[in-house]
């Protein structure tokens, strides 16, 4: 009875805002915040010296990135019989590491572009940072492909340059498209993450102390100074930049598939591959979101603005892209069977079946069982069931390339040319290394770019939208458009 | 050189007349630079801007901004990327005479025709990927540097980031900015004006 009336004063509580009620909409931005705290959160991870975790992560990371560098180094001057590739698997570990970064590296446009089109107002949390694992992500891939060729000082024959002996790139060709989809898709995520940045960088340069700091976030926001004739073009700009990179980021893994399917080889050549590659790369891309962001917001203190509700909002995407991936494995087996020719029975009997079933079965697990607990909301909300679901994501993603290329290629059309493939510590290592190519760049921009994209967050929060109507004021629809409250504050009574 | 005016009628500190780039005001809520910015658009004022630290929407009818012809461009851009992606794919692959090279090149430029499979050199359906490519990339371009250009960005030296207090307004607070060039600018009555409409500060912008 006593303990009613000496409760300790606890700390205010986050408002629960994972709620379904469809009757009111669930904030984007808990706790107390308003504009300045946002501002001085944010930029706060940039202003002083990073923690001690920072600086493990980091080392670690680096030292990782040197590694590979190394391998690099051995592999040029050496050749690429340092890898595991024989015949007829020549396509080993180099282009299974390429496709499962690029396919890494859809969730951040994915976010920024498709679900900007779609009003899907909690993006602005996860848009920046996710934007920025998709460069790297991208650089990652990048680096495979151009080491794969054998001769890397002659890359630059991928692109279209007049030269003396009147060649060129065989435009027909699907890895042809890929240099130019790959291409495209780098500059134009580039370009985007830069200018979502702009205003960002401009609040850095405004609040940075620190004279190099000063000149360097001047430099890079242009001089922005908030101009509303200049916000309305960059809105204007930035819509166009999305509805240019929504068929973009599509075309590009379906343009990486065509490197498979265009083949005529039994267990690449199946029309489904385009959607199925999509899928799989916004699954594996979202999991690897869900990787970086839950550590990040409990490290760099970000809770009120990723919140739980974001996190869940990823798993449910993770969640259907699997049941899409899910599909696409069981009709590969279906049309094997049903289209009763007899090269592509094997070559699925042979994956579930042959001396990679191990892959195949893990792949199966981390793929498809696995995730299955997200169905659960209390799995959606622990942070080691979500963490479980995403680990198992970005395992079993890494596997389906690796099955689909290595166990297509090892058994050939004559049982005389079979082989099996065996990593060298070489492959091995240049994947590991290419996890730390990836966090050390993901490291420099969580201390040093804004890692939330402060402008955006603003305009969804509450305040940005208080307006008030005084009675016999003259009406314009166009001022005033009533429905766009995109996140109207729920209060703790209606909470869940 | 900026100077916070606690009242209207203070002149500028310094002996030597500068030149007056304009007054900023600033505001605490989007609800009060609304009402104050569409007082100042109906005052008749037109060069002058609010600056805030993130879109607010309807400003643009509260300033009177008409829409931006952006989307123009970009569609320009596009379909010029159309030709080029067609040109190049063209050019290089089904067809095989000279194209004069830049001055100073050994040899002309000259398509290489592959016969692959007897398939036709002009196989269009195999090259809609890159021309597809070519067409993002160039609108991308153009959305981005056409926005940029439009809004005369980068433009590293501006009178307004020498104010103190202006550097809210890239954080949490609002900004009307009345420049000195507009045509009923007038030191006193304009900072009256602005200070009439509820502004926490009024301050002088010197070039």
């Amino acid at each position: 009875m006593a303990s009613i009336t000496t409760q300790p004063e606890v700390p205010k509580p986050l408002i629960d805002n994972t709620g379904d009620d469809p009757t009111c909409r669930a904030p984007l931005v808990l706790g107390d915040n308003d504009f300045t705290s946002i501002t001085d959160k944010v930029t706060s991870i940039a202003a002083g010296r990073p923690p001690i975790s920072w600086w493990i992560a980091f080392g670690a990371a680096l030292s990782l990135l040197s590694f590979l560098g190394a391998l690099i180094g051995y592999l040029v001057t050496t050749g690429v019989g340092v890898w595991g590739n024989n015949q007829p698997v020549s396509w080993g570990f180099p282009i299974v590491n390429f496709v499962f970064w690029v396919g890494i590296g859809h969730a951040g446009t994915l976010i920024s572009a498709v679900l900007f089109l779609f009003r899907q107002n909690w993006r602005t949390a996860i848009n920046r940072f996710a934007e920025a694992m998709t460069i790297f992500a991208v650089m990652c891939a990048g680096l495979f492909p151009g080491i794969h060729i054998g001769r890397p000082w002659l890359a630059f024959w991928l692109a279209p340059i007049p030269n003396q002996m009147g060649m060129w790139p065989q435009f027909r060709s699907p890895l042809l498209w890929d240099v130019f989809a790959v291409g495209t898709y780098a500059t134009v995520s580039l370009l985007f993450w830069y200018v979502g940045m702009i205003p960002d960088l401009a609040t850095f340069r405004d609040r940075c102390k620190n004279k190099y700091g000063q000149f360097a976030y001047g430099l890079f926001s242009l001089g922005w100074t908030g101009s509303s004739r200049h916000w309305h073009r960059y809105e204007k700009a930035y819509l166009l930049l999305a509805a240019l990179a929504t068929p973009l980021v599509l075309s590009v893994h379906s343009v990486v598939s065509f490197d498979f399917a265009v083949a005529q080889l039994p267990g690449w050549h199946t029309t489904i591959f385009p959607p199925y590659f999509v899928a799989g790369a916004i699954y594996g891309g979202f999991a690897m979101v869900i990787t970086l962001a839950v550590p990040a917001r409990a490290m760099l203190n970000l809770k009120d603005i990723i919140t739980d509700r974001h996190i869940e909002n990823c798993c449910k995407v993770m969640l259907g892209t699997g049941m899409i991936v899910a599909y696409a494995y069981s009709i590969e087996f279906f049309i094997a069977w049903y289209s009763g020719q007899h090269y592509e029975q094997a070559a699925f009997l042979n994956r579930a079946l042959g001396p990679y079933a191990w892959a195949y079965y893990t792949m199966i697990f981390c793929n498809i069982i696995g995730p299955q607990i997200l169905w659960f909301k209390w799995c959606r909300r622990n942070v080691f069931t979500i963490m479980f679901a995403a680990m198992c994501v970005n395992v079993g993603m890494w596997f389906e390339r690796f099955v689909i290329v290595i166990t297509s290629l090892h058994r050939d059309f004559l049982p005389s040319s079979w082989a099996l493939f065996t990593p060298t510590w070489v492959d091995i290592g240049m994947l590991v290394g290419s996890f730390g190519l990836f966090f050390t760049f993901f490291l420099l921009f969580c201390k040093f770019l804004p890692v939330i994209a402060m402008a955006e967050i603003k305009t969804v929060m509450p305040q940005a939208h208080d307006i008030v109507h005084e009675p016999g004021e003259p009406h314009n629809p166009d001022e005033h458009q009533a429905d766009y409250r995109p996140d109207r504050p729920i209060t703790e009574t209606e909470g869940h | 050189m900026a100077q916070v005016l606690d009242s209207p009628d203070i002149s500028t500190a310094s002996d030597a007349p500068a030149k007056l780039h304009g007054i900023i005001a600033e505001f605490e809520t989007v609800n009060d630079i609304m009402r104050a910015a569409k007082k100042t658009r109906d005052e008749g004022f037109k060069r002058w801007d609010v600056h805030s630290p993130f879109p607010i929407h309807g400003i643009d009818a509260a300033i009177g901004i008409r829409p931006t012809i952006l989307p123009w461009i970009v569609l320009a851009c596009g379909l010029t990327g159309t030709m080029v992606g067609l040109m190049l794919v063209l050019g290089t692959m089904a067809t095989d005479f000279d194209v004069p090279g830049l001055p100073g090149a050994v040899a002309p430029i000259r398509g290489y025709k592959f016969l692959i499979s007897g398939k036709p050199f002009n196989s269009l359906p195999a090259f809609i990927p890159v021309i597809f490519e070519t067409t993002i990339l160039l609108s991308a371009f153009g959305a981005v540097f056409g926005m940029l250009i439009m809004n005369r960005l980068p433009k590293l030296a501006n009178p307004l980031l020498k104010s103190v207090n202006f550097r809210r307004s890239t954080a949490d607070r609002f900004f009307i900015e009345v420049e000195a060039r507009d045509r009923r600018f007038d030191k006193d009555k304009t900072a009256e004006f602005l200070k009439g409409l509820g502004a926490v500060s009024v301050e002088l912008i010197e070039d």
